[in-house]
Parts: structure tokens; sequence; C-alpha cells
């Protein structure tokens, strides 16, 4: 058996290369939105599709996002595959009503026989410094809106599998990508990437016995860190990774809570509206006699997003993560 | 050469060098708006043409009043009437072929419907037993936008898609004045000409937007010069001719279908109707207004050129609204069935799988459906 040579990669660079396998292996697969083109993105995600697959395929669109989002739509009808990229998160919002109103509803009120297989590629959250309208963590919204599955992958691998996936998914995938990870790296092998699929499914990226933190995306490697940190303090902590927040892994989350006892829910986003109440509601609902203290939530203070120079404060971080723990109701069992 | 590289490489030079890109002088709409009927325009009209569009307005307009009919005997939600808009509604539907695609919006059903959907279907949303009551596959017409001018983008976009796939196909779209001030008109529009999409938008500018008339929408000279802006060329029609929309809408067609790009096509008409049955018009507007706008009506200005000039007489003008009654009458008789419903339905198209989560609603609605049937089967 030969080894193969698995070296660093970012997950800027498994995202390219999953649209552009997925663009060699189905012609209707087509790139497009603002300097997707000839630039290849702000974030150089499509560095090198128009090159390979010609302007017609990785198309550099008005600047328009409802525009570029609508006529998605009507490429979707003719039975194209689109993969539209929106350059921020704030900027993603003037394409709302297509995405509510059409993308989110066109195969529920055509009764299935006008389904949108489109994916829409946001980069989100914050901790790159950004100037404001740059750092949004707008899941909500989207988790808000029935009809579109919500995706986001927290490491190298799942970028590359979760984007395929997404991609061949017959429904419509808002596929939120982390952006201060986008150049983190991991050990993963380009030539043999890994496929995730169904799209839905949660994954223990670390198990632990005394609670378990629920997280997602650009908030995995914090957790990471805070479950590193806890051991000092004698707690050994599981990191469940959501990777899609719709549909919702009840089984995997729940099955960790019952086991551990105890839950907080990590994000970015504000708390107030925010995924975490959801999820610790859904927890309390399906866990309530396995917990030993209420589901907690570390989330952004519900500002607007800070300037860049303050981010540090809004963001969860270990500190804020270690606390919640420490609030976990531990004196019961001493 | 792709598509993308027909677009050019056009780049901003310094000054004195810069130029306009296009000349816009042809792209201007007319100074009045194009008629036919009464003019000597109408000789070259094909009578066969006249006499369908004659046909099919007047069948037009009685469905129009028997889907009004039908909210009043509460068999509709609603009805957004476009009586006295028959000439375009109609017209827009004769000129596709038919793998062409039409892009309603909420006061098209008439077009819907000339366009082939069962009658019956094209009533699915404002009957309200579910939102898109047929296949848009079928005869390839998008769903009613009930959202204003949002169907304007999917139009672009699959004519776009029609012809990076190399296949003949024209998109026609419909919105009305009130539409031309949403964004989604403008960003479609520019898509459209940036592209050069094989698409076709028809305006109705039927005077108000519910209740705010055209005067607090625009100031543009007029919304066919809105085009100008975009790089395609706008016309201008008399909106209750029929022959002209349909010359007009022909021309614009056969450009798009030639390779030649996107048109804007403005037609002047009048909403004879309140907005719905559940609007008061005369919070807004007078009769006389009204009735100036009667004199010209689309089918008196057809019918007077057909008599004139011996086309239609007495016994043609009966067979036309015997035809209209019979539809009605089929109509009245199948919407005065009750539509069968299923509650769980609800849950079966939302994805092409159900996630975990609605399939434990859909065991809730059966359970409660059960407990429903119970208790109704218990009563005495």
């Amino acid at each position: 058996m030969t080894t193969v040579a698995v070296k660093p990669a970012t997950m800027a660079q498994a995202l390219t290369r999953a649209l552009r396998d997925a663009m060699t292996d189905d012609p209707s697969v087509h790139v497009m939105g603002e300097d997707v083109g000839t630039l290849g993105g702000v974030f150089r995600i499509t560095d090198g599709l128009a090159k390979e697959f010609g302007e017609d395929r990785c198309t550099d669109t008005p600047l328009a996002e409802a525009g570029i989002l609508g006529t998605a739509v009507g490429m979707a009808m003719y039975g194209l595959r689109p993969v539209v990229e929106m350059q921020f998160d704030a900027f993603a919002y003037p394409a709302f009503e297509q995405l509510v109103s059409h993308v989110a509803k066109m195969r529920n009120r055509t009764r299935g026989t006008m389904p949108l297989p489109l994916t829409i590629r946001i980069p989100y959250g914050g901790g790159i410094g950004g100037v404001e309208h740059h750092s949004d963590a707008s899941e909500a919204y989207y988790m808000a809106t029935p009809g579109l599955h919500v995706v986001t992958p927290a490491t190298v691998a799942d970028a590359y599998g979760l984007l395929r996936a997404s991609i061949a998914s017959d429904d419509p995938v808002v596929f939120l990508e982390p952006k201060r990870l986008y150049w983190s790296k991991d050990a993963w092998n380009p030539e043999q990437p890994t496929a995730v699929e169904p799209i839905g499914r949660a994954v223990v990226r670390r198990p632990g016995r005394s609670a378990t933190l629920i997280t997602y995306g650009p908030s995995l490697a914090v957790c990471r860190e805070a479950a590193e940190a806890a051991q000092a303090e004698g707690w050994d902590l599981e990191v469940v990774d959501l990777r899609s927040l719709v549909p919702f892994d009840d089984e995997t989350v729940c099955a960790s809570v019952r086991r551990t006892g105890r839950a907080v829910v990590v994000h970015e986003s504000g708390g107030f509206g925010g995924p975490g109440g959801e999820i610790a509601a859904r927890v309390t609902e399906r866990c309530f006699h396995h917990l030993e203290a209420p589901v907690l939530r570390v989330a952004g203070f519900d500002l607007p997003y800070p300037p860049p120079m303050l981010e540090r404060h809004h963001l969860p971080g270990v500190d804020r993560i270690l606390d919640a723990v420490g609030r976990l109701q531990w004196e019961a069992e001493s | 050469m792709t598509v993308m590289e027909q677009r050019g490489t056009y780049r901003p030079t310094p000054p004195p060098a810069w130029q306009p890109r296009t000349d816009p002088a042809p792209l201007l709409p007319d100074a009045e708006p194009y008629r036919v009927l009464g003019t000597e325009a109408a000789a070259k009209a094909d009578p066969d043409l006249l006499r369908r569009l004659y046909a099919e307005l007047v069948k037009g307009r009685r469905y129009n009043a028997q889907a009004t009919a039908l909210t009043k005997q509460g068999r509709l939600a609603v009805y957004p009437s476009s009586t006295g808009q028959e000439a375009c509604e109609i017209a827009a539907a004769l000129v596709l072929e038919e793998h062409d695609w039409l892009f309603p919006s909420y006061r098209d059903t008439l077009a819907v419907v000339a366009r082939g959907v069962d009658p019956v279907e094209a009533l699915t949303l404002l009957r309200g037993d579910w939102h898109t009551g047929y296949d848009p596959y079928e005869h390839r017409v998008a769903p009613l936008s009930t959202p204003l001018a949002t169907q304007l983008p999917h139009a672009v976009g699959l004519a776009h898609a029609a012809r990076l796939k190399g296949d003949d196909v024209v998109a026609l779209a419909m919105v009305g004045d009130g539409g031309t001030s949403e964004g989604d008109f403008h960003e479609a529009l520019n898509f459209a000409a940036v592209w050069q999409a094989p698409v076709v938008f028809l305006v109705q500018n039927n005077g108000f937007a519910i209740s705010v008339p055209l005067a607090k929408q625009t100031a543009a000279p007029s919304l066919a010069h809105k085009a100008v802006g975009y790089g395609m060329p706008g016309r201008l029609v008399d909106g209750n001719d029929a022959a002209a929309v349909h010359e007009v809408l022909a021309d614009a067609v056969r450009r798009a279908r030639a390779g030649g790009g996107p048109t804007l096509v403005e037609a002047i008409t009048y909403r004879v109707d309140a907005h719905t049955n559940a609007d008061d018009a005369t919070r807004y507007r007078g009769d006389a207004e009204v009735e100036a706008w009667r004199e010209h009506d689309p089918i008196a200005l057809l019918e007077r050129e057909l008599t004139g000039r011996g086309l239609l007489d007495e016994a043609g003008a009966e067979t036309a609204r015997e035809d209209a009654e019979t539809m009605a009458a089929d109509l009245r008789a199948r919407m005065n069935q009750d539509a069968e419903l299923d509650p769980m339905d609800l849950f079966t198209h939302v994805y092409a799988e159900p996630t975990p989560q609605l399939l434990e609603q859909r065991e809730q609605l059966r359970a409660e459906l059960a407990a429903e049937a119970e208790s109704e089967g218990a009563r005495p």
C-alpha cells in the first residue's frame, strides 16, 4: 500500500478544490459573483476557475446581490447548478428577498416540480480585523427561514466535503464560510478528499465526560482550546461540531449531553435571538432528566459588530467559555 | 467565442478621448405610443391574428368577470383583475413560441391561461389551496410572482442559462408601473443588458400601484426611457391596442431570439377595476377618469377595426361571446367544487427529504388530525 503524502492545506485551498472538482464532475455547475472571475474572489476561493473553465462558467457579475441571486434562481430553473458567492456576510443582505421569498420557497410552492439546486457561499463572522459590515455572524437569519439548509464547516476536510455535498444537494444551501478560518491549516490530502454526507450530521470533535461544548464554524477552534485549558481545572470537556444548523442533528447533540449531563452552546452570533437559544431549548426539552445544570450560552454580545480594535472583547474566547463551564453547578457533586 | 466574451473589452480612457459606450439615440422610445388600430398601419395587420386576438380578449374579459364573481361567492380569497388590460395579457402570451418562457406577476393570470395553463390551476394561488397550481415546466410558465419585480431577474437568469446551453429560448417577463420602482427591476434590466440575455420586459403601466399614481412613482420622461440607462432599446406602445402590443412584443422577441439582446416595452393601459376585490378605488380616483378610459377600451378598439373592415359581423361577435360563456360556465362549475386538501402535504415539499425536525412535526399534525377526527366522530 502506498502512503500518500498528507501536507498541511488551508481551508481556502480545500474550498477552491471543492469548487474545481464539482465543476469538473458536473458541467451544470456554474460559479458566479462579484470579482470571482479574473481576480479569483477577494478571498481567492475561486482562484483559477475562470481560467480553467472559462468565463461562461465562472462569471464576474454586476455588483448587485439581489440580481446575482435572482439570476441564479433563473439559471437553476433551467437546470444549471449555480454556486453563488456573496462577497461578505453583510453584503449578502440585499439578496435577502430573493433568498426568503423565492430560493427557500420555490420547491414547496410548486409542489416539488421546481426545486432550486443552488449553493450560496457567504464568508461570515469576525476575527479578521475587518472594518464595519465585514464581520457579521448572520446565521440566525438563515436558520429562521424554512426551506434552506444552513451549513458551516470548521475544519479543512469538512470545508471540502460539506461544500461538495452542498453543491450536490437538490435543495438550496446557505454555505457559511468562517472567514477567520480561511487560512487555518490542517493535514489534508487533496488527492483523497473526504466526502461529508449527508448534510445534517454533527460530529464529536473531542470526547469528554464532564460537560459538552456545542459549537460550529468559527468557534470550534476556540472551544477546542478551552477544552484543553479546562483539563487544568479538572474538567474533561466534550466538543460537538454541528456542521449543519439546518437540518439540526438532535441525535448527536443529545447523545452527548445525556452522557455528560451539562452543556454550553458557543457561537459568535449574539445570544438574544441567536442560535444558542434554539439549541438550549431543544437540549432542555429532550434531555431534561439528564441535565445537572441549565444549558448555558456563550455568545457575542447583543451589539452591532464592534470596530476591529475592540472585537476581541465581543467574540467568545477561552476565558468566557471556562467561566460558563464553571457556572454549571458543580458544587452539587462535591 | 463564449457568451461572456461577446461583451467586448470597454475600458475608460482619460480625457479628452472619452466616448459614450453606445449611441443612445437608437435606444430612445418614440415620442408617442405606437398604435395600429385606427391608423394606416392597421391595413398591414394579419386579419387572422386580429380575429384571434379579438376572441381571446373577449374570453379574457369574461374570465376576469367570472373570477371577480367567484371572490364574492367566497370561492377565491382574492382576485387582482386585469379588466382593461386584456390586450397586454393576451399579446404577451401569443408572441411566444412553445419553448419560450413566461414570467408573470400576480395580476397576469390571463396571460398564464392564454399560454395554455388550465384556468382552474392558474387560480390555485388565489383560491388558496396551494401557492402554484400548475407545473411550471409543462407550459413554461413561472409561478405567479407576488413580490414585485422579483420574477424579472429569474427571467434573465433562465434566458441566460438557455443561451449558455445554446438553446433557442426567449423569456418574456411582466411587471407593472409600481414594480419599476423596485430594485429588482433595475438589477434585472442591468444584468440582462450586460449579458445580452434574450429577454423581453413588458411593463404594463396601468396608472396605479394600488392607489399611488405614476406621478408619485417616477420622474422619468416615460418608463420606456429607463431602458436607455441600461443600454437597451425602450419601446412605448398603446397598451389597449392589441395589434400594436402584439407587433411591438413580437419585434422584441424576434430581436432577442436573433441575439440582439433585451428590450423594455412600456404599454400604456388602465386598470378599470380596483386593485383587487378588497380595494376601494373611489378613495383615489374619480368615475370621470375611469369613464374616459372606457372610451379607449381594448375590445371596443379591436371590434371597431374588425367590423369597419368587414372582418367581424354580429354572428362572429356572438360566437366569441358564446365561447367566452362556455369557458366561464366551465370555470364556475369547477371552481364551485371544494378543493381537495391534504394537510399532510404541508410537509412534503419543503425539502427533497424532510428534516428530522419536520418529520417530528408531521407526526404531531397527524396526531392532531386523528384527535380532531375522533372528537368529531364522538359528537352526537
